[in-house]
């Protein structure tokens, strides 16, 4: 029987009298794959951002492995256990693609200035730790013929990828993927799909934003459907495809595959 | 590779005139405080506009606590780096939170505030008129001076070159970069922005207020004018021009800003006319510093080869 | 002098510097508000206005008044010029870039000036000759009541421009909403060209009314756009109203302080306004936290 790892109570974000988020309750077990659909501006992408740390909550509270998260910073919450990528890629074009994944380890190690600077064992030591963990992850996702390139030259994509493989790196015990197949065609959209239930063999729970309805009916275990704020429906997706109100609510909307 | 570089320019520099070593002190401190401040603007895209504060603090440091109080240098010099240190971490604090324009004009606000305080706690530092016979620095008793000092500075130099290299290779330098490039993602991989930037302020701080102790004890006479806004913008240029995105970059740049004066001997009335418009034009044809130029230069020369080849 | 004449007299004074700074901060927010960008060369708009005059009239012997126009000309032209040359060839530049160009420019201004005029500092008499008034045993020189007068004309004028002329609205609207505005039909980058004209002329205006009472040398420029940006951020950055009156409470304030407490430290005075604005409440004493939470401070 799986714990439930993240439970939301009564989860509310208010732009003013936009309700972004309004009352969410739901909870995600374990292992699990949750994906979280709705038509655009429903909230889903501000519903990460809450859980991230990103933006305060103006009502309810959510909680992880038993811990109440409510003000906690971003960089507080990733070593807690909770990883993301991003919609629109945020990936750090400044540096390489593996440098890219050791910043992923950034929560998982110490090393301050004084040790970096002057190259302490330890800190060496550390070093090697981090780029032998960004390798593997790079190797997980597929990337590691590009691992010297700098970031910003990938296609797409690898682009989302390695956002993926960033996130991995900082050990998460639940991942949110914003849109991972936003821009991606159809075999790179199977890929992703093999790829996400391969992490969920490592272990990890994976929450995820998707507009695309055949990853989604193909990968998750439940669906949960927002529209203005609010859960309108959650289950299983051949439930879900078939709920009047979900179809209601996506009448208007171009759907991407049913 | 870089001790390589250091050990290969040091015949040359046995032959070299007193005027050339004067210059090349110059060129050293000033790497030294520009290296704090390409950590700072370069790599975790920062803006100072009052880095001769710290530079002015460490000197004042060194100069009254030896002149006034007897302290030794050592002990002088360890309190500049300490009082520059806590300034830093009382001033950066708050300004690191604003963004941009806002950050440039608090550092900006906060250099003129301790240009004022130089110029009015006369009795501690001599106010406008300066504070004068500062003790050279001894090693047993024999006076550092001319060669010698030239190779303690660029000794500093090197270390501090060591030292900040290290630090852009390792998990510090990523996660400033990250900060850098995507402030967002790099708070969703762990990294603490105001933390890591309130570190790299201090170190810059320190890097400066240390180059002002060795300021201070090689031209034994300091007086306000040497720390005020021209000085902050002459050591941002330095960086700007350089190239921001590399220590290198920086240390070009100083090179060539500290050069610069020298050539414009008999020309003291166009002087700022002169950096303005280096300035200026910098920045509209090569905004990543003459350094990032050179090398596009290159990589597109290799770029043309291979696609021949 | 009594206690109260003191004070009467520091208060002139006040206002008098405070109609500088006044007009300093207005012009940051006009550029601001078109642009979102904060021009560290503003101060030298000032410098340059006050020097021009001086330069007329000492040397050619030109009327004041038509020397007045001629200055104001002159400097708006520059702020164009500066504008054409250095802002608008960056229209993708970092935030970094833009700030370090106004730098640019201010020290290339500087630089000219040196070059023209020297490091002396140089003054001009007054516009109208004219025996000092007493006020309360206050002496206070007519040049001071132009000042002010001057001033304020400007602000109505400016106020009037903003909300009546068709072109201060549309200025108005780019600096709520630069897309919409560009959708309507509004041709921005003329606002912004237009902006940085208006800012320079604001400063010479400054500039040449000051500089009577306190010459004027190549260097003033930065402290005064330092304490006009205080101004500017204590009013709340986008607020004209509020720029303007915060540029004279600075003023008064750092008088008063100067002539009651001590005058090293004046300078230091508004400074410390800024750096508690910028720290403690960006928003100012009229903007909106929101506002500024908008405008990314």
């Amino acid at each position: 029987m799986a714990e439930e790892i993240l439970i939301v109570k009564g989860l509310s974000k208010f732009f003013g009298g936009l309700r972004a988020v309004d009352g969410l309750d739901f909870s995600l077990a374990e292992g699990r794959i949750q994906a979280v659909i709705g038509p655009n501006g429903a909230g889903k992408t501000t519903l990460f951002n809450l859980l991230t740390g990103f933006i305060l909550p103006s009502e309810g509270s959510f909680f992880f492995i038993g811990k109440k998260l409510n003000g906690l910073k971003p960089h507080q919450i990733v070593s807690l256990g909770i990883g993301r990528t991003f919609q629109n890629l945020e990936i750090f074009s400044n540096m390489s693609v593996l440098e890219n994944v050791m910043v992923g380890r950034h929560c998982r190690t110490r090393a301050g200035i004084l040790s970096s600077g002057l190259r302490f064992p330890r800190m060496r030591k550390e070093e090697k730790a981090i780029r032998d963990r960004a390798m593997e992850e790079l190797i997980f996702l597929g990337l590691e013929r590009r691992v010297s390139r700098p970031a910003g030259s990938l296609p797409l994509g690898e682009q989302k990828l390695l956002e993926i493989a960033r996130a991995l790196a900082t050990d998460p015990k639940l991942l949110l993927l914003d849109e991972p197949a936003g821009g991606l065609n159809i075999r790179e959209t199977a890929r992703l799909g093999e790829i996400i239930h391969r992490i969920r063999e490592r272990g990890i729970t994976i929450m995820l934003v998707e507009h695309d309805m055949s990853l989604v009916m193909e990968i998750s275990d439940e669906v949960m459907v927002m529209n203005f704020g609010k859960k309108i429906a959650e289950g299983p997706p051949r439930l879900i495809q078939r709920n009047p109100q979900v179809i209601a609510a996506y009448l208007g909307e171009e759907v991407n595959h049913a | 590779m870089v001790m390589a570089i250091f050990i290969a320019a040091f015949p040359p520099l046995t032959g070299m005139n007193n005027y050339w070593v004067g210059i090349l002190i110059f060129v050293g401190i000033h790497s030294m405080t520009t290296m704090g401040l390409s950590l700072l603007m370069g790599y975790a895209g920062q803006i100072s506009l009052g880095h001769a504060a710290f530079y002015g603090i460490g000197a004042y440091s060194s100069g009254v606590l030896t002149t006034k109080f007897g302290i030794h240098p050592i002990g002088a010099f360890g309190f500049g780096i300490l009082l520059s240190a806590a300034i830093a971490f009382l001033v950066g604090k708050p300004t690191l939170r604003l963004k941009g324009h806002y950050m440039a004009v608090a550092t900006l606000g906060f250099g003129e505030i301790v240009f004022i305080f130089f110029n009015q706690l006369s009795s501690l530092t001599g106010g406008p008129s300066g504070l004068s016979d500062i003790p050279s620095l001894r090693i047993a008793g024999h006076p550092l001076e001319g060669k010698a000092y030239l190779y303690l500075v660029w000794a500093f130099v090197f270390l501090f070159l060591i030292f900040s290299l290290n630090l852009i290779n390792s998990r510090m330098g990523r996660a400033l970069r990250a900060l850098h490039s995507s402030e967002r993602a790099a708070g969703a991989m762990g990294v603490d922005a105001s933390l890591c930037k309130l570190q790299v302020f201090i170190l810059s701080a320190i890097y400066a207020s240390m180059a002002g102790s060795l300021y201070a004890h090689y031209v034994t006479f300091i007086s306000p004018s040497s720390f005020g806004l021209m000085f902050s913008i002459l050591l941002l240029m330095m960086v700007v021009v350089g190239g921001t995105e590399s220590i290198w970059g920086a240390m070009l740049g100083t090179a060539m800003l500290t050069l610069l004066p020298e050539y414009l001997r008999g020309l003291e009335d166009f002087e700022m006319l002169v950096y303005g418009a280096i300035l200026t034009f910098s920045l509209l044809f090569m905004p990543h510093g003459v350094l990032e130029g050179a090398r596009k230069l290159l990589i597109r020369e290799e770029k043309e080869k291979a696609k021949d080849g | 002098m009594s206690l109260t004449s003191q004070i009467i007299q520091y208060f002139f004074t006040g206002l008098t510097v405070g109609s500088i700074y006044a007009l300093v901060a207005l012009g940051f927010t006009m550029i601001y508000n078109a642009t979102g960008i904060i021009n560290l060369a503003q101060g030298e708009f000032v410098m340059l206005g006050g020097l021009l005059m001086a330069f007329m009239i000492l040397g050619p012997q030109i009327p004041l008044p038509i020397a007045f126009l001629i200055a104001i000309l002159t400097v708006t032209l520059v702020g164009i010029l500066f504008e054409r040359l250095a802002i608008h060839p960056l229209p993708k530049a970092s935030i970094l870039t833009l700030i370090i160009m106004t730098l640019a420019g201010s020290i290339l201004l500087r630089g000219v000036a040196m070059v023209l005029w020297g490091k002396d500092p140089y003054g001009f008499p007054e516009f109208v000759r004219g025996d000092p008034v007493q006020i309360f045993g206050a002496t206070i020189q007519p040049q001071v009541f132009w000042i002010l007068a001057i001033t304020i004309l400007v602000v109505f004028a400016v106020r009037f421009f903003f909300e009546r002329t068709w072109i201060g609205k549309a200025m108005s609207a780019c600096a709520f909403n630069p897309l919409a505005a560009r959708l309507v039909g509004i041709n921005v980058r003329f606002m912004v060209l237009l902006s940085f004209g208006l800012s320079a002329a604001l400063g010479a205006i400054a500039g040449a009314m000051i500089t009577p009472i306190t010459l004027m040398e190549y260097d003033r420029g930065p402290l005064l756009a330092l304490k006009g940006f205080a101004a500017a951020v204590l009013g709340g950055l986008g607020s004209g109203t509020g720029a303007i009156a915060a540029g004279f409470i600075i003023g008064v304030v750092e008088s008063l302080g100067a002539g009651l407490i001590s005058s090293g430290y004046k300078d230091a005075l508004a400074l410390l306004v800024l750096l508690f604005v910028l720290w403690v409440r960006p928003s100012g004493l009229l903007g909106s936290p929101e506002e500024s939470e908008l405008r990314k401070i």
